[in-house]
C-alpha cells in the first residue's frame, strides 16, 4: 500500500472513525459523502465503540503476500455494540488475533486492539490499524 | 502539585519459558533460573510492536485519568526498540489516541531508562504550565541474541502515565538524576542485536547507578527506607533488584509488589514503569513509593510517589498489572518464538 492511500485511512484504521447522517441518523463506515437512505450530506463523525461479537468467521491459511508470516489467522465479520453510535451496530471485517481457532464461535465477544496489520517488506512503511480479540 | 493522574500496562499474551530456551542452546535451564531468578518472559506477537503495546497500554492510563485526550499537549515514547529508525513512535500512538495535531511528540531512547525518561520530562513540563497533561510511556520489544544470558530474559511490555496537576493519583514528591558515561550495554547502528560488558553491567553500571541515585534521592527528600510502603527499581533479572534494594536498606515486603520480573522478565523501558502500575494496583491513600530506573551507558532516574485518596475511584477502571500478566497466556516452543520475533533468516 503506498503511503498516502494509508494515510488517507488512518482515522478510520486508528480510530475507528464513522460517519453519522445528521438526518436519518445512519452509520457509515468508512464515512461517504452522501447518505443512500435520506441523500443528506451533513455527517457528523463519531468513533465506534471497541467492543462487540463475531458474526461469522473464516480460517485464512493461504495469506496474501504482506501476511504470510501471520498464516493461518482468523478473519471475520464482527458486529460492533451500538453503543452511542445509533441503534444498530456496525458490521466490519477484522482479523481476529490472539485465538485459538478451536475455541473460535459465532456470537463470542471480542474488544478492538490496534495491532500492526502488515510491512512493506524490510524497508517499506508499517501499516497499523484494528483487529479484534477475544475478550 | 503534579503527579500521575492515569496509568495504564500493556503486556502481550504470549511466553516462553526458560527451560525452552535452554533445551535449545544446551543450556542448564535451572542455573539460568537461580541465577537470573526469573521462570518465564513475555513475548510480542508478530502483529505487536512499541507502538501497539504503547497505544493499548495509553488507553488503559485514559480510561484512569478520564480526561480528554485533546488536553494532552506531550507524548513522549522511550523505547530502545521504536519501529522504525527514523519516523517516530508518538506521532502514531498520539493519531490513535486522538491526541493530534495539538500536541507536542518525541521518541525517548536511554538503553532501559527511556521510560522513566519521558515521565522526567513531562513532570517538568507540566510542572512549569507549558502543557496541561503529559502522555509518558516507557515500552519495548526487546532482543537478546540467540543463546546469549539476554535471550533468556529481553521481554515485551509496555506502561503509560498521563502527568498533570489535577485529579492526581500519585503525586510526585521530588525527582534525582544521576548520570556517568559508562559503556555497559550498547546497540551500534544496523546491528540487529544489542552487546554487554558481561559482569561489568553489575557493580559498576546497574548497582553504582541506582545506589548513587537512590541515596541521593533519599537525602534530597530526608527520608529513610522504612517510611515508605513500596519500593521498585529497574528489573533486568529478578535478582539485581533484590540486592540494590537490600543495599539501600529496603525489605523483600517492600520490594515484591513491583517485582515482576520473575514471571514477564526484562521489559526495559517498561520495566520499573511496569513495577510502578502493579504497586499503583495496590498502594493505599497516602502510601509512599521509592523508584529508581537504570539505562545502560549510564544513568538513574529516582521518584518518590505519594499515592492520593483518588486511587481508590480509578484503580478499577481498567486491567491491573498483575492479571494482565498472569492470564490468558499463550506458551510458544522456540521455533514459533524464533519466528515472532524475525530471527528466521527467509529467502526473498
Amino acid at each position: 500500500m503506498s503511503s498516502p492511500r494509508y494515510w488517507r485511512g488512518i482515522p478510520q484504521r486508528y480510530r475507528l472513525e464513522a460517519g453519522k447522517c445528521k438526518k436519518c441518523g445512519k452509520i457509515y463506515f468508512p464515512p461517504r459523502l452522501i447518505c443512500d437512505e435520506c441523500k443528506s450530506r451533513e455527517f457528523e463523525k463519531v468513533n465506534l465503540p471497541k467492543e462487540g461479537k463475531i458474526l461469522t468467521y473464516t480460517i485464512i491459511r493461504v495469506a496474501p503476500s504482506q501476511c504470510t508470516d501471520q498464516a493461518p489467522y482468523a478473519m471475520g465479520i464482527v458486529e460492533l455494540s451500538a453503543g452511542s453510535t445509533g441503534k444498530d451496530g456496525v458490521k466490519i471485517l477484522s482479523q481476529i488475533a490472539d485465538c485459538d481457532f478451536d475455541k473460535l464461535e459465532i456470537g463470542m465477544p471480542v474488544r478492538i486492539e490496534f495491532r500492526k496489520i502488515y510491512q512493506e517488506g524490510e524497508a517499506g512503511i508499517i501499516c497499523y490499524g484494528y483487529k479484534c480479540v477475544p475478550v | 502539585m503534579v503527579g500521575i493522574t492515569g496509568y495504564g500496562v500493556y503486556i502481550p499474551r504470549h511466553r516462553i519459558k526458560v527451560e525452552e530456551i535452554a533445551k535449545v542452546w544446551g543450556a542448564d535451564a535451572q542455573a539460568y533460573k537461580k541465577g537470573l531468578f526469573v521462570e518465564e518472559k513475555s513475548v510480542p506477537g508478530p502483529d505487536q510492536d512499541t507502538i501497539t503495546m504503547s497505544v493499548e497500554a495509553t488507553f488503559s492510563a485514559l480510561k484512569r485519568a478520564q480526561i480528554d485526550p485533546k488536553k494532552i499537549g506531550a507524548v513522549y515514547v522511550g523505547s530502545e526498540s521504536h519501529p522504525y529508525a527514523v519516523k517516530p513512535s508518538g506521532t502514531t500512538v498520539a493519531e490513535a489516541i486522538g491526541a493530534c495535531p495539538d500536541v507536542h511528540c518525541a521518541d525517548f531512547e536511554f538503553a532501559c531508562k527511556a521510560g522513566s525518561e519521558a515521565m522526567f520530562v513531562c513532570l517538568g513540563l507540566v510542572s512549569s504550565d507549558s502543557i496541561e497533561y503529559g502522555l509518558a510511556i516507557g515500552a519495548d520489544t526487546s532482543q537478546g541474541a540467540p543463546g546469549d544470558a539476554l535471550e533468556y530474559t529481553a521481554a515485551a511490555g509496555a506502561a503509560a502515565f498521563i502527568m498533570g496537576k489535577d485529579n492526581i493519583i500519585a503525586e510526585a514528591i521530588d525527582t534525582y538524576s544521576y548520570m556517568t558515561d559508562t559503556p555497559d550495554f550498547w546497540r551500534r547502528e544496523y546491528q540487529f542485536y544489542p552487546r554487554h560488558a558481561s559482569r561489568f553491567t553489575g557493580e559498576p553500571a546497574y548497582f553504582k547507578h541506582i545506589l548513587g541515585a537512590g541515596k541521593a534521592m533519599l537525602e534530597k527528600v530526608k527520608m529513610k527506607p522504612n517510611d515508605f510502603q513500596y519500593a521498585v527499581f529497574h528489573q533486568p533479572n529478578g535478582k539485581f533488584p533484590q540486592r540494590v534494594g537490600r543495599l539501600l536498606g529496603f525489605e523483600k515486603k517492600q520490594i515484591e509488589t513491583g517485582l515482576l520480573c520473575p514471571k514477564l522478565g526484562n521489559t526495559y523501558s517498561g520495566s520499573s514503569p511496569m513495577g510502578l502500575t502493579a504497586i499503583l494496583d495496590e498502594a493505599k491513600p497516602n502510601d509512599l513509593i521509592f523508584m529508581v530506573s537504570y539505562g545502560s551507558g549510564a544513568g538513574s532516574d529516582a521518584f518518590v510517589w505519594r499515592v492520593t485518596e483518588r486511587i481508590n475511584q480509578v484503580r478499577d477502571s481498567a486491567v491491573k498489572t498483575r492479571d494482565m500478566l498472569n492470564n490468558n497466556k499463550s506458551y510458544l516452543e522456540y521455533g514459533t518464538y524464533a519466528k515472532y520475533r524475525g530471527k528466521i533468516r527467509k529467502g526473498e
